[in-house]
């Protein structure tokens, strides 16, 4: 639903005219400074993010205070000790209501993501690697799935099964929301499959699956896994809004289910925030944590698209500027030599050279 | 000697600030005279091009100007800084005193322009109160004199081949006359036939035209060929400076006469093939003192505790050539 | 022109494939619901409309299953989509047509007003790394996690209600006709404004950075340098040199997404009880109305395809490369 997030695509080598393998550059690549994924900020906030909403999947049904689908006493009841999130017009807990849901929620988005991605590299990888008729019918095949709107198509085969359940909705999500990235990986391969040593196992007669297996796949890792986050983000929040408009699921909880009896029951009018807010803002940080975890991978695979760091240093005559493409600083600008070089006497012809400070050799 | 266009003192270029920075350039000094052609030669990472992009402060970040100054000598007027100019000022001296021809042949044309868009987007940024028409008469006429065919004008760069768009590229940064053009292995890409061809136009030009060349390639022997001037560049720093043929035949740096017994002689007696064993240094890790000792077949004991000094050597034509070697002792250091 | 001819022939393809999803989707209804619902306006219908809604759904169980997808097809180019069950007697062509333009004038124009900024913005944050628009990303990603129906939910409850400016549904006010006159266009207006908000709101973040990506790369170019050396004025450079070839493939990234955001946009029709295809949509799934549904999706995947083909006419005007060389 979201536009995904990845723009690997778009900075995949040989793509396009406009992209230069960085192996054209050796000068300027040897200069970056080598980072591990681990590292980056911004995946680890992910990472983190994630792991909590992995941990209340798993115990969210124990320490749910309450029954998600218990009546109680207080209706439409603001936040309170009691119940932290308020109540719904059944006196049920929100709270336990998004406790419980995020099970269904993480599995759905967790399946449908596996399927996903494995059609996905089954699909772009045979299309980019064997080329020819193959490549010519399975990218038409992907470009279909990428033009048709996927979340009506989605919404009409679950609505055409109306009692399907969660296994179901995972099931159409997967096999409708590969194609973005059969489509990536399809790009990827076939420019893996020009490279020096991919060639080499040809000529040395490897069969096919062996160079795909060992030579080609793990040459995508990156790539496959950030397809993998991007459609556990589109699934999680396809999952949602069908059970907002109340197909899909209708006996397990999930955030959409939240969301769909908030609607339908004019929590809007009676001013019942606490009934949407919490399920909304569940699934915007667990988009941002799956987003923060590709913005990393995407400066894994990239890193020209880190953020600048320092972008304003100072100069030895007190001013400030900017570091910007065309213009470089210059931090000194005089005619001063920076190391220091040695000057040999000459005596007779013959080098007689001094011993000099360390410093001379910085 | 005729008198310089173009004084490179003490140049310093760094990638990254502070502790990480990796030092590209060091205390480089080079002086263009008018009218001749300076080439520099070296392997890739020997800081050549990163001198070419620094003195005309081109490099992207993290690349800095960590210090010295290059002076230009306008055809009339007071000599200036080029690293003193604000950027607008900069700006009006690009191209219109020093252009470049860049590496790649292939990406150097924005690919969604017209040749002719190119060509008149920079008089039209440097000389304003121009026509239209006279811009494209213009354009017409550079096309010409580096041998193109007036009707490619509108063509797109994906429409020209390698060759074409190179002469392209001359034809450039020939539009403006400037006297400085530096060009940055502006063949490499090309088949050895064109290569050839295309420095030979050059040259020709050159000698109609008066500019000075800055030619920067890794193909020591193109270098012999066509320039005046040679300067060897090692590990960031200049290691031996002479007139071309003085370098071809009675190099002192061990390290060009490396360079040199990697390609065979073009005339005279035969010599003996022989590489230059090991790798260029890594700039992160430069080895201490002179940053050739570890690969110097002639490296004695003081290489690798200091770095030599560039200056004349103590020869009969010592005044004319510089070199920076424990094994030949410097009479007058320069810079 | 060979290139907009291979695009074309690639969306009639689509097309063909979306229609034939559409055949075969009823054909795996288990228990046939619509026939159910025949049997509850059984008498109000002509055998005609009986007919029509026989072959859509493959109910006659005698027809073998190619005469049955050939009669779909002659149906279709006579513009037939069953009669729908929610807006009983009307057609479906008819139900669709009147929700269609509502639907193409929010989201559409919102659209195409958030790529231009979203793609500005990129061209900026890009070209001046570290200024405040990179600092406004990590919010964008934010709001761009957000589901836009939720945007939609929480923008009512913030800015809307009765005293508000902003109405909290419809298309248009309870005291004008729909008649293309002032008041009509002033109100429908007034009530496009939040929703078009909400898509602008959690659409513009990716545009901003898939643009911002796309000015790094290009940044790196030669020829970004080259135009530097030739001392070009910086807004030259920024604009005709880099932003110019950045923008090639976000256009292509345009086409692509297109159908991705046209199926969140639909939901913000939802929670605003807007007249378009969205709302419709959700009633039509609410009430099980088979043939509504159908159409819709039909009309939506059309729809995107033309928008696509309109993205790809701009690619080609754009990049001189895909034209025919001479």
């Amino acid at each position: 639903m979201t536009i995904p997030t990845s723009s690997i695509d778009q900075v995949i080598p040989g793509q396009g005219a406009m992209a230069q393998p960085e192996a054209a550059k050796p000068g300027r690549a040897a200069k970056r400074r080598k980072f591990r994924f681990i590292s980056n900020k911004k995946a680890m906030t992910g990472i983190v993010i994630l792991g909590i909403y992995l941990l209340f999947a798993i115990i969210g049904p124990w320490v749910a205070p309450y029954d998600p689908d218990a009546r109680g006493k207080q209706f439409v009841a603001p936040p309170s000790a009691d119940h932290w999130f308020g109540t719904t017009h059944l006196g049920q807990d929100v709270f336990s209501q998004i406790l419980v849901g995020t099970r269904a929620v993480m599995l759905v988005g967790l399946a449908a993501g596996v399927i996903a991605t494995i059609l996905a590299v089954l699909i772009g990888v045979t299309a980019g690697y064997l080329g020819g008729g193959w490549d010519d019918s399975l990218s038409a095949l992907s470009n279909v799935f990428l033009v048709i709107p996927a979340l009506p198509l989605i919404i009409i085969v679950t609505a055409a099964v109306p009692s399907g359940g969660d296994t179901l909705v995972a099931l159409i999500i997967g096999l409708t929301s590969w194609a973005w990235g059969a489509r990536i990986l399809r790009a990827q391969t076939l420019s893996l499959r020009r490279r020096d040593y991919v060639e080499a196992s040809r000529a040395t007669g490897e069969s096919t699956w062996r160079i795909i297996i060992f030579e080609i796949l793990p040459n995508l890792t990156a790539i496959i896994a950030s397809g993998f986050v991007g459609t556990v983000i589109f699934a999680v929040t396809s999952e949602i809004t069908l059970a907002f408009i109340g197909i899909g699921s209708a006996t397990s909880w999930n955030w959409g289910t939240i969301l769909f009896w908030a609607q339908s029951q004019q929590a809007l009018a009676q001013g019942a925030w606490w009934w949407f807010v919490p399920a909304g803002l569940a699934i915007a940080f667990l988009g941002t944590a799956l987003s923060l975890i590709n913005f990393g991978i995407d400066e894994f695979v990239s890193p020209r698209l880190r953020s600048a760091g320092k972008t304003k240093i100072k100069t030895t005559s007190g001013r400030t500027v900017r570091m910007r493409v065309g213009f470089t600083p210059v931090l000194d600008n005089s005619a001063a030599p920076h190391t220091h070089a040695s000057p040999i006497p000459v005596i007779g012809g013959k080098p007689t050279p001094v011993t000099r400070s360390k410093e001379a050799t910085r | 000697m005729s008198e310089p266009v173009l004084e490179i003192k003490n140049l310093n270029v760094d990638y990254g600030l502070g502790d990480q920075a990796v030092h590209a350039v060091r205390d480089v000094n080079l002086t263009l005279h008018r009218g001749e052609v300076l080439g520099l030669a070296g392997e890739s990472g020997s800081g050549k091009s990163t001198l070419a992009y620094g003195l005309t402060r081109l490099l992207a970040p993290p690349g800095v100007v960590s210090g010295g100054e290059v002076i230009y000598h306008p055809e009339k007027g007071e000599p200036y800084d080029v690293l003193g100019l604000t950027d607008k000022q900069l700006q009006a001296f690009r191209w219109a005193e020093t252009a470049i021809v860049f590496q790649g042949a292939m990406n150097s044309l924005n690919p969604v322009h017209k040749i002719s868009t190119q060509l008149t987007d920079v008089l039209a940024a440097h000389e304003p109160q121009m026509s239209a028409h006279s811009r494209n008469a213009r354009a017409r006429e550079m096309l010409k004199l580096v041998g193109i065919s007036a009707d490619r004008m509108d063509a797109y760069p994906h429409q020209l081949s390698g060759g074409m768009r190179q002469r392209v590229m001359i034809g450039m940064a020939l539009i403006l006359q400037p006297q400085v053009v530096i060009m940055d292995e502006p063949t490499t890409a090309l088949d050895v036939v064109m290569q050839r061809q295309i420095l030979g136009q050059l040259i020709e030009l050159r000698e109609r035209l008066g500019f000075s060349v800055i030619f920067i390639t890794h193909d020591l022997s193109l270098l012999v060929e066509f320039s005046n001037r040679i300067a060897i560049m090692y590990g960031g720093r200049i290691v031996e400076e002479a007139q071309a043929n003085s370098l071809y035949r009675d190099s002192l740096h061990p390290y060009s006469k490396g360079l040199l017994s990697s390609f065979p002689a073009l005339r005279g007696p035969r010599r003996e093939l022989a590489g230059i064993p090991g790798s260029p240094p890594d700039l992160k890790a430069m080895p201490t003192g002179c940053s050739f000792h570890p690969r110097c077949p002639r490296a004695f004991e003081p290489c690798a505790g200091n770095i030599p000094v560039l200056g004349n050597p103590d020869t009969p034509d010592g005044a004319n050539r510089t070199v920076a070697c424990w094994l030949h002792p410097v009479k007058q250091p320069v810079g | 022109m060979k290139f907009l001819i291979q695009r074309i022939l690639f969306y009639l393809f689509t097309a063909w494939a979306a229609i034939t999803i559409n055949f075969f989707i009823p054909r795996l209804i288990p228990g046939d619901p619509v026939k159910s619902l025949l049997a509850r306006f059984q008498g109000q219908m002509s055998s005609d409309a009986i007919d029509s809604l026989y072959v859509l759904f493959g109910l006659d169980k005698d027809a073998s299953i190619w005469s049955q997808y050939v009669d779909y097809w002659k149906q279709l180019f006579q513009g037939d989509l069953g009669l729908s069950f929610t807006a009983f007697p009307s057609p479906v062509s008819e139900v669709i047509s009147d929700a269609l333009p509502w639907t193409v004038a929010l989201v559409g124009i919102t659209t195409v007003i958030s790529f231009f900024l979203g793609t500005s913005l990129g061209v900026l944050a890009g070209w001046r790394r570290g200024s405040w628009i990179d600092g406004l990303l990590p919010a964008t990603t934010f709001l761009s996690s957000v589901p836009y129906f939720w945007l939609g939910l929480l923008a009512i409850y913030l800015l809307a209600g009765p005293d508000s400016f902003f109405p909290s549904s419809g298309g248009y006010g309870t005291d004008v006709v729909p008649y293309p006159d002032w008041p009509f266009i002033s109100s429908a207006l007034q009530h496009s404004l939040l929703p078009a908000l909400t898509i602008l709101i959690s659409s513009v973040s990716g545009w901003i950075l898939s643009m911002r990506n796309m000015m790094v790369t290009v940044a790196a170019e030669d020829y970004i340098t080259v135009a530097h050396a030739k001392g070009l004025s910086d807004r030259r450079v920024a604009l005709s040199y880099a932003a110019r070839n950045a923008l090639l493939p976000n256009i292509s990234g345009f086409a692509l997404s297109l159908g991705f955001i046209v199926g969140g946009t639909l939901l913000v029709e939802i929670v605003f009880s807007y007249p378009g295809l969205g709302f419709l949509l959700f009633r039509a799934v609410g009430a099980k109305d088979y043939p509504l549904m159908q159409g819709i999706f039909l009309v939506i995947t059309i729809s995107v395809l033309v928008a696509n083909l309109i993205a790809d006419i701009a690619y080609l005007m754009l990049d001189p490369r895909t034209r025919k060389e001479g």
